[in-house]
């Protein structure tokens, strides 16, 4: 059966207002990663438009931007995975093509957050929990990583100075990243002396809100050596669920879903956490960033805040992660964070990173979650 | 109908378990727990996910009694929750195994956490008649 490589990427950068409308915003992504691969509209058999539907005005996104980007008569289909969906977009991608249903699909991810206004958009994110047990008591997603913060602090004395390095390192790699939001180096102090959002988080241990869109173009092998030089190799997936309700939970110093994606694409890849070069996680809290660590197994529970600290996932350290700026640094859209994910692992194992370029990376992987730990995806590409 | 009074944010109004709501009113917090296998369920549930019966659940009053495993302070608050902040959300773990999130009374302090700190779920009274239940620290004797 035919293996799947990504031929092409793309992204706008992210920003805290794009002042154009959805469709536009996706039109550049796209653009981008056509370009990216010398394709043309006509040559993508399908598209995946992935998204957080509850920030749109648009009824059904998918339709008004495939016309949008001159994607009419093929297939459409909307993917929604909250903070995922861009990976699951990826993942339905590759599914498309191993079928044999399609041999050249891309998937689109986009957010505009700025869309709504600030109280529009916290009432959405009150309806992100459980409607039914947790909203009624004011949950947030700071508040919902909070409690696996101070579990983590508790349970393993990791510090508030190790969740600050993680933002630290970030804004060190985003201010290199021209298509990062935030373009200013800020310090331990400054982390650590941020107004309080949700204890123990501050302001800097949190991603911010942006406008932004992606590209990912899939092909089959025998199409990918045809429109391209160098494909990246999707050679490892991994997906899984836990529930919604913080009361049904089983661990709060660790995402299940992820430790669980993590051993499926592990298993699929053939490979182990050392044999990573580079990787991208999901990093929308500091916390985050730390957890994914242990359940990517770059170390052993506990020891994440260490690994960061130490400097080990810096450019030239042995697990090189978020050499983009991450989520803290690039900002965070929502449906377009996957995508962008991606591109990065792409342009790193094709050696296209430039400034961030980490050395001898073959073996690239990407950790995406969805809302509090609520879905997630692992995915390992080679070169 | 009958749940739409759970909570200061209501967002479901028809629901099996919406007698949990006329038990908070009596005082009482209950669990279900499901006649064919077993399992209890806290939060309650009329279906089960265990044996996959329906409606074959018997209302439990639970061990009030129990123990904070992470909170946070928040400080920043979903719309219509502004004028609660500051305020701790916690998940907290009961004497018979059963889990809940929901609020600390505004009366704990943080400082006053203590690990070993003992609390129990208390139905509170809204001031627009809706009702809730949260954390108070369980009084020994
Ligand atoms: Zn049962």
């Amino acid at each position: 059966m035919s293996e799947v490589a990504v031929v092409g990427v793309g992204q706008t950068a992210f920003t805290r207002s794009c002042g154009v409308t959805i469709k536009e915003l996706c039109f550049e992504a796209f653009k981008e990663a056509l370009e990216d691969c010398n394709l043309y509209p006509k040559e993508i058999e399908a598209s995946l438009i992935c998204s957080a539907p509850e920030y749109d005005k648009q009824r059904s996104p998918a339709g008004a931007i495939v016309e949008y980007l001159g994607l009419n008569p093929q297939p459409t289909t909307y993917v929604e995975n909250i903070c995922a969906s861009g990976t699951t977009g990826v993942r339905l991608a590759y599914s498309l093509i191993k079928s044999g249903l399609h041999d050249i699909v891309a998937v689109i991810g986009f957010q505009k957050m700025s869309e709504l206004t600030s109280r529009e958009a916290q009432e959405r994110m009150g309806r992100g929990a459980d409607i039914m047990w947790d909203s009624p008591f004011g949950l947030t997603m700071p508040a919902g990583y909070a409690l696996y913060a101070r579990m983590h602090m508790k349970t393993y004395g990791t510090t508030e100075e190790q969740m600050a390095e993680v933002k630290v390192k970030s804004s060190k790699y985003a201010v290199l990243n021209p298509k990062a939001m935030f373009q200013r180096e800020v310090s331990l102090e400054e982390v650590l002396t941020s107004r309080v959002i949700s204890s123990p988080l501050k302001f800097y241990d949190c991603s911010a809100n942006a406008d932004g869109a992606s590209c990912v173009i899939l092909a089959s092998a025998e199409k990918a050596r045809k429109i391209t030089d160098t494909p990246v190799w999707i050679v490892g997936i991994g997906s899984a669920s836990e529930p919604l309700s913080m009361a049904n939970r089983t661990s709060f110093v660790g995402l299940n879903c992820a430790v669980e994606a993590a051993r499926q694409a592990y298993k699929m890849a053939g490979i182990e956490p050392k044999d990573v070069d580079v990787a991208e996680v999901h990093d929308c809290f500091t916390i985050a960033e730390i957890m994914a660590y242990e359940n990517l197994g770059f170390c052993n529970p506990g020891e994440g805040g260490k690994l960061v600290q130490e400097g080990q996932t810096y450019i030239d350290g042995d697990f090189p992660v978020n050499i983009d700026g991450g989520l803290l640094g690039k900002g965070h859209p929502i449906g377009a964070t996957g995508g962008s994910q991606v591109r990065t692992i792409v342009m790193q194992l094709r050696g296209d990173a430039g400034r961030l370029q980490v050395k001898r990376a073959e073996i690239g992987l990407v950790h995406n979650i969805g809302g509090i730990g609520l879905y997630g995806n692992v995915l390992i590409f080679r070169r | 109908m009958g749940f739409e009074k759970f909570g200061k944010i209501s967002y479901i109004r028809e629901t099996k378990v919406a007698p949990f709501v006329d038990y908070l009113e009596q005082g009482k917090v209950m669990a279900t727990r499901c006649r064919s296998c077993g399992k209890m369920y806290f939060p309650p549930r009329m279906d089960c996910e265990q044996c996959m019966t329906s409606d074959n659940m018997e209302w439990k009053e639970i061990v009030n009694e129990w123990k904070i495993l992470t909170y946070t302070v928040s400080e920043f608050a979903p719309t219509g929750f502004e004028d609660d902040v500051p305020y701790i959300l916690a998940i907290a773990e009961s004497a018979e195994g059963l889990r809940v999130f929901t609020r600390l009374s505004k009366d704990v302090k943080e400082e006053q956490l203590q690990s070993d700190m003992k609390f129990k779920l208390a139905p509170v009274r809204l001031p627009d008649g809706k009702i809730t239940y949260e954390l108070q620290p369980l009084e020994e004797g």
